[in-house]
């Protein structure tokens, strides 16, 4: 049961957290210059958008959840099993951030997730 | 005869098949690839190193606080730890940055070939087996990170 809350709270506030920071870096716009100063600058202006805290916020959770989960389990399972997000992250992504997502990618994401439950399946 | 024009060049191919959805800025592609390399190397990395270090620490038995709070002083004060933390850092800036240009519904399920780099870490590094089952599905997920990634980066408008 405690293992399955922590995942639940990987996936859930994993998901939204970074639904949350994808809004904020779309509203900064596309970066052109990698220079070591000007991504000093793009991370300060990062941190001054609210969704970028409210998207930690919801990131910082799923962290320790993680953790939580990683002294219980092996990191190829933890990890792979995460990925159920995957799921979570294209349906969010069309509602919030109306990404148009391609039957391509659909069908992409829906491969991830039998992969996903093959891991799950061998943890038996 | 009406002679048929072809396109010039494969700006012009990638050009007529985009240009219902947005102008895409030069390298868009190439520069999406090298930071999703960054994204599945360092945060396979993190995590490899973040289980190591709670490994070393061991499991809450009783979930006490004062238990907890012995394990965040353990946690907190394992060089594994803030290895992982550093690099998970690094992971987030390279998608911070990607996410400025390409859609969250194109890199999380591209990034998801971490899992593969997780899995020969975890078996190199920390000596964990993987059997048959879990190696397959690995290669599933990658087959749909395959899938994904051969689709635009982008398809909403640019900010």
């Amino acid at each position: 049961m405690l293992e399955f809350t922590f995942l639940f709270l990987i996936v859930a506030a994993g998901t939204g957290g970074e639904l949350c920071v994808s809004h904020a870096m779309k509203t900064l716009g596309e970066v052109h210059d990698f220079r070591p100063s000007a991504l000093l600058q793009f991370v300060w202006r990062a941190v001054r958008v609210g969704w970028m805290w409210v998207g930690i916020g919801f990131m910082t959770l799923a962290f320790f959840s993680l953790l939580a989960m990683l002294s219980m389990e092996n990191v190829s399972f933890v990890v792979p099993v995460t990925a159920l997000s995957y799921a979570a992250g294209a349906i969010g992504a069309t509602i919030f951030l109306r990404e148009k997502i391609s039957t391509q990618r659909w069908l992409g994401v829906l491969v991830v997730c039998i992969g996903v439950t093959l891991v799950w399946l061998s943890r038996r | 005869m009406k002679q048929v024009e072809f396109p010039k060049t494969n700006n012009d191919f990638a050009r007529g098949r985009t240009s219902n959805r947005m102008k895409d800025s030069p390298g868009l592609q190439l520069k999406t690839y090298i930071f999703l390399l960054f994204i599945v190397l360092f945060a396979p990395l993190g995590n490899v190193l973040l289980g190591k270090g709670m490994k070393t620490i061991g499991s809450a038995r009783d979930w006490e606080l004062g238990e907890l709070f012995r394990i965040l002083i353990r946690i907190l004060s394992s060089g594994y730890i803030w290895l992982g933390i550093a690099c998970l850092l690094a992971f987030f800036v390279a998608y911070m940055l990607v996410l400025t240009w390409a859609d969250y519904s194109y890199v999380q399920p591209a990034s998801a070939f971490s899992y593969l780099v997780v899995a020969v870490l975890g078996l190199l590094l920390l000596g964990e087996k993987v059997n048959l089952l879990r190696w397959t599905g690995i290669a599933v997920i990658c087959l749909g990170v395959f899938i994904v990634g051969h689709t635009h980066p982008r398809t909403t408008e640019k900010t």
